[in-house]
């Protein structure tokens, strides 16, 4: 048993000042396991990889690699390719202007001349064995994200790297690409790699893992095999509390509002990136759009916000038709817009958190009409306060901010504009369990307190179950389906968007 | 999502890449100028000599372009180049004119003294820029005024070379008879090609060859595309930038030592503003200022082409300066509006030109 | 050419920290050399009109038309990320127009003026508008799309006025260049005021800052929040030419006459320089204008100061670059950190703490 472990850290401790980021964390790699790494924003997952890779140099512990006697000393990402510890991140760490070739040997050959005719042979025969559907001279930036992730796990695995760390892999792959994903992590097991599995996808981490670790607020809370935690237990081991609050979320939602006023009617809608559809929300409501990744959900509630270009369609707003055909347009139709890829989208990384929060509203009082500096400060108090953001003051930069934090000021940015309908796009992702529970209650209070319309996305269908009353599924960029009250359960949704084809 | 079969298609042509779809494009345009000027200007323009004088002419240039598109491609700037031209075209001079009639000893070290110069520009500039993180506009601009300072402290007079053996290198020139014409007095007058203009074309070749097929060219590039990649993929991003600013410093003190064999003479105002020359030819080669984009082939044509405007300017009745300036101004503008078109046209969907100008979709 | 110093450190009043050292180290090293330095008094000019007269005074004055067009390239680089490089060619354009429009007309009266100067803006904001367009729709980068009206302008200009450096002689013209009868401050000091104003008003009773830092950083989101990137880019281009106008007329004032190689010459180098040195970011997003000014004066007062010491004008380029040189690598953030560092490790040193381990 104990020739199996190619990995062991040991009383690992790492303090930043003011935190104590990683307390005694132990944990142990076999050969030939996918173990996955748990726990909440701030539990120390990131932390306990950044110092196995030598990003930052640990201030106690021992780390073992491959069974050998000796502590192994690590301090660059340089030092632990060297001895076989190799990290795929969530973003492409690959050059998007060089070929596929290169981009597996670049930065790791002693040569100095380049061997153009052998590397690409040599990558042919890689891409060939682990079956990805790439071609060695193909420029990488021409490669689907997938293909893209799945060239740098082969570049680590040509590498003979004994630990893959695979950094949030998925969250940008739509379903299939996830397969796909699996299956090389699959092959790579069986080839005795052992991978550590960072995701806040539950589900993917019970089709794929072997064993979890979870850690919480810097320290171990345990090993699991993964047949032995359940995933509710999973849950609460990493929040550290009992699950009551899900239980709270169950009671409140499910509320038929078909009587009420019709806040936004679109008949025919499309943009550029969205074929025709019809879509109507009433005051109260919540509703979500679902299906799998790329099946047009995103495009459509941004064909409804005028983020693409709006082709054709009528859009009735309390009645009244209305010409949307820029984010300007809805906002002055009471409509905001959470975007589904925060940093890319939402955030203003550098601007202070109240300069995040007053922007919307700021940009719909005028260009000539603007706030004054004790309005902002006030807005952004109320929020900060009300939304439990937790940042250092007011004039903080965004960017600073962990990812459930930015996203309850990008909430609230939209918020305080007191939108009638509010369209939220994956408001959940990427961030830790407790916000997200935050943000799923605080969705159905608006709805409930305030009447305000929400359309919801998630690529949870539990969460969408939790808060929507009504689901409109969509497959290959089309509607095909809408589901209420009692066919709001898993079985009908899966089978609805997986269509004719099961 | 494309599932491709894998097996055996390495041999399979790819798409042309951004960079080679601008070169060509570069080239095509080249040739056809050319061919035109041949056409309506007749003239000169048929005889190999003109061509041959492009190169004489520009050297320099061509030169220091190749500098410039080692940096861009970087992701760097450089608008030092003009500034070392002139600040080593001075030394030399007045280097030369301290050596009385000393032979070819004296001329080898006047080029050490101009790559030198090169050297400490590019070695200076390089680690500011790499290793202090200052952006390098910022710090070439420091360069460029320190090297225009430096050659009016050395002398602000014109400075003539009045260096036998040199002057002797410099009348030295290639002569290919075969290329030549028949004068009208019935002599065959050979075409010739000045050292420089052979020095220039080895160069672009060397640095082809450098960025396409060495450690250093393909970690340029990589640094360029995506520096935080560049960084996780182990390549050493601070040297390879050290390093690329060297290049194109010591490329500019060959730059200089070339102007001076095409003109001996020394001057304040030597070389100026060629940097965004230098600038515009990478640009029309297809070099992107964002960089991870470019080919030094390119850049090559990219000089040609501004050299062919100016001589076809100064042959027509427009010979002014200002028309030149015009057609250069014209000319880059023109350039630059193709390659946005381009690059949007092959872009993934991203509206990148407003839509009147975007053609009906069916 | 983004380096990798964006949105670190440059928020705050913590940007000015280095550009107000070396403008206190010019200023002890002024005293140190020539106590006499910044001595001013009151003289008596050509006119028989008393005026202050000094160092200061002639560092303040003369450092007017880079202090102007230093507040518009702030803009520029805050909403687009890049430099305008065209700005002394489109300068030499706009002065051509305003002595074109001036010397027209049989008198010139201060109507005349006016008019000469409106219509310089229109010409500079439309010469910005094609620089503003290539940038902000055609997606070019500011540095090469400004790179097209950088080596034709000043032919353009040329070309308005034919091979002439015209002359104009008008005691309107040369109070706006040098002094107001009656008023002993240089009236172009008074110009760079107008044009603080100016912004400041524009500041206050419009978003034009929250927009362009906003498009400056994420232009994206900023559509998404409502903000018109386009338009955004396109006003502080806007604004840049009129700051590129007023600085035209001043130049054109200064002399009397126009010489379109050397008027506004080599200005857009030092207005860049001017926004990096007061600490912004060449990258765009948050800026100050304050640093920007301040940066215009420590160029200005730096070249001031090696006139003084009899440097001669050819050759102060070269001192400037080493002195830029000392400034932006104290500003730069290695050699921060480092500092920091050091600050650190000899306080914990001092406290007879642990410090290594925490190093």
């Amino acid at each position: 048993m104990q020739n199996d472990v190619v990995l062991t850290m040991r009383g690992i401790c790492k303090q930043f000042p003011g935190t104590r980021a990683l307390n005694n964390v132990d944990f142990t790699l076999r050969k030939g396991e996918i173990h996955a790494l748990m726990g909440e924003n701030g539990a120390g997952k990131s932390t306990l990889i950044k110092v196995l890779t030598g990003v930052y140099e640990k201030d106690g512990g021992s780390i073992h690699v491959d069974g050998s006697e000796k502590e192994a000393h690590i301090r660059s990402p340089q030092d632990a390719q060297k001895i076989g510890i190799s990290t795929v991140y969530q973003e492409i760490t690959l050059c998007p202007n060089l070929t596929v070739a290169e981009n597996m040997f670049i930065g790791r050959t002693g040569d100095r001349i380049v061997h153009w005719k052998e590397y690409e042979k040599k990558t042919a025969e890689i891409l060939n064995s682990l079956g990805i559907p790439a071609r060695p001279r193909q420029e990488l930036s021409r490669c689907s994200l997938a293909v893209q992730q799945m060239v740098a796990i082969a570049r680590a695995v040509d590498m003979q790297c004994k630990v893959l760390i695979l950094d949030e892999p998925t969250s940008s792959l739509d379903e299939k690409e996830v397969e796909m994903l699996f299956g090389l992590m699959r092959d790579l097991k069986r080839r005795g790699v052992g991978i550590i599995f960072v995701t806040h996808f539950l589900e993917q981490v019970y089709a794929v893992s072997d064993r979890i670790t979870v850690l919480r607020n810097g320290e171990l809370v345990g090993e699991y095999v993964v047949q032995d935690l359940p995933q509710v237990e999973l849950v609460a081991k990493m929040m550290g509390k009992d699950l009551n609050d899900l239980a709270d979320l169950e009671e409140v939602g499910r509320k038929s509002l078909s009587g009420s006023e019709v806040v936004y009617q679109a008949q025919g809608l499309s943009s550029t990136e969205s074929r025709p559809f019809d879509f109507m929300i009433h005051q109260g409501e919540v509703n979500g759009f679902t299906g799998l990744l790329g099946s047009g959900r995103s495009e459509s509630v941004r064909a409804i916000f005028g983020a693409d270009r709006v082709t054709g369609g009528k859009v009735m707003v309390h009645g009244k038709p209305v010409r949307i055909s820029k984010p300007y347009d809805a906002m002055k139709a009471s409509i905001g817009y959470l975007p589904e890829d925060r940093k890319r989208d939402g955030i203003i990384a550098d601007l202070s958190v109240r300069d995040n929060i007053i922007l919307a509203l700021q940009v719909m009082k005028g260009f000539f009409h603007p706030m004054s500096r004790s309005q902002m400060e006030q807005f952004a108090d109320e929020y900060i306060k009300a939304l439990q953001i937790k940042t250092a003051s007011q004039d903080t930069p965004i960017g600073s901010l962990s990812g459930g934090n930015q996203q309850k000021v990008i909430l609230a940015r939209w918020l305080l504009t007191h939108p009638d309908f509010l369209i939220l796009d994956e408001p959940t992702r990427g961030i830790d369990v407790g916000t997200k529970l935050e943000i799923q209650k605080l969705v159905l209070q608006l709805a409930e307190e305030q009447h305000m319309s929400v359309t919801f996305i998630s690529s949870e269908i539990e969460e969408m179950l939790r808060v929507c009353s009504r689901l409109i599924v969509m497959r290959d960029r089309k509607i095909v389906g809408e589901l209420t009250g009692s066919d709001l359960n898993q079985a009908t949704v899966m089978k609805t968007i997986a269509g004719g084809e099961q | 999502m494309s599932v491709l079969k894998s097996s055996g298609s390495v041999r399979r042509r790819e798409p042309l890449t951004d960079a080679q779809l601008l070169m060509t494009i570069s080239i095509c345009i080249f040739v056809f100028m050319y061919a035109a000027a041949m056409l309506f200007l007749g003239g000169g323009f048929l005889k190999t000599q003109q061509l041959f004088d492009l190169l004489n002419d520009n050297a320099a240039l061509i030169i220091i372009s190749c500098a410039l598109t080692i940096v861009m491609i970087g992701g760097g700037i450089n608008i030092s180049v003009g500034g070392v031209i002139g600040l080593t075209v001075m030394a030399c001079a007045l280097f030369l004119n301290t050596q009385g009639d000393g032979g070819p000893l004296s001329i080898l070290l006047t080029f050490l003294l101009a790559l030198g110069i090169g050297l400490l520009f590019g070695i200076g500039q390089g680690a500011l820029i790499s290793y202090l993180e200052i952006q390098p506009f910022i710090v070439t601009l420091a360069g460029m005024f320190l090297s225009r300072g430096l050659t009016t402290i050395l002398s602000v007079n014109p400075v003539k070379v009045a260096h036998e053996s040199f002057t002797e290198l410099v009348k030295t020139k290639l002569q290919i008879p075969f290329l030549g014409y028949t004068a009208k007095n019935g002599n065959l007058i050979p075409a010739k090609l000045e050292i420089g203009a052979i020095v220039a074309v080895l160069i672009v070749l060397l640095v082809y060859l450098m960025l396409r097929y060495t450690r250093l060219g393909r970690n340029i590039y990589a640094i360029g595309g995506n520096q935080a990649s560049a960084l996780t993929l182990g390549i050493n991003v601070k040297r390879t930038r050290f390093l690329s600013y060297v290049l194109s410093g010591l490329l500019s003190g060959l730059a200089g030592f070339v102007f001076l064999m095409h003109k001996p003479a020394g001057n304040a105002s030597v070389a100026m503003r060629s940097e965004m020359d230098a600038i515009a030819a990478s640009i029309i080669g297809g070099t992107l200022l964002t960089g991870g984009v470019g080919n030094v082939i390119g850049t090559f044509f990219g000089a040609m082409i501004l050299a062919t405007i100016q001589k076809i300017i100064a042959l027509s009745p427009l010979n002014d300066s200002w028309w030149q300036e015009m057609a250069n101004g014209a000319m880059l503008g023109l350039f630059i509006m193709l390659q946005s078109v381009v690059l949007s046209r092959r872009g993934k969907g991203r509206l990148t030109l407003p839509s009147w100008l975007k053609f009906r979709k069916e | 050419m983004r380096s990798s110093v964006k949105g670190r450190g440059t928020s705050g009043l913590g940007q000015l920290i280095i550009p107000l050292v070396a403008l206190a180290l010019l200023v002890l090293f002024n005293l140190f050399r020539d106590p006499s330095f910044f001595s001013i008094s009151m003289a008596t000019n050509n006119a028989g009109n008393p005026v202050l007269s000094g160092n200061l005074i002639s560092i303040i004055d003369s450092a007017s038309e880079l202090a102007i067009i230093s507040m518009g390239m702030t803009l520029v680089t805050a909403s687009c990320g890049g430099q305008d490089i065209s700005v002394g060619a489109v300068g030499a354009i706009a002065g051509a127009i305003f002595v074109k429009v001036v010397l027209g007309f049989a008198s010139i009266n201060v109507g005349v003026v006016i008019l000469g100067i409106l219509a310089c803006c229109v010409v500079t904001i439309l010469f910005k508008m094609f620089n503003g367009t290539l940038v902000a729709v055609f997606r070019i980068q500011p540095m090469i799309a400004t790179l097209i009206l950088y080596s034709c302008g000043r032919s353009i200009a040329y070309w308005i006025n034919g091979d002439a450096t015209p002359q104009i002689n008008s005691p309107i013209i040369s109070a706006m260049g040098m002094t107001i009868p009656g008023i002993p401050v240089p009236t172009p000091i008074f110009a760079v005021v107008l044009v603080g104003l100016l912004l400041a008003l524009i500041f206050r009773l419009t978003n034009t800052r929250l927009y362009s830092q906003t498009v400056g950083i994420n232009q994206g989101a900023a559509r998404l929040n409502g903000i018109n990137p386009v338009a955004t880019k396109l006003l502080s281009f806007g604004l840049l030419g009129i700051c590129v106008a007023i600085a035209a007329v001043i130049g054109v004032a200064r002399l009397g006459n126009l010489s379109h190689k050397t008027i506004l010459v080599d200005i857009e180098m030092d207005a860049i320089l001017a926004v990096a040195i007061g600490g912004n970011n060449l990258g765009g997003g948050r800026f100050r204008l304050s640093g920007s000014i301040l940066g215009a004066y420590i160029i200005q007062m730096l070249t001031t100061t090696l006139y003084a010491m009899n440097v001669a004008t050819v050759n102060v380029k070269a001192y400037k670059a080493i002195v830029i040189i000392v400034i932006v690598v104290a500003g730069s953030p290695v050699v921060k950190a480092r500092l920091t560092a050091l600050w650190n490790r000899l306080r914990s040193g001092s406290a007879g703490t642990a410090g290594k381990e925490v190093a």
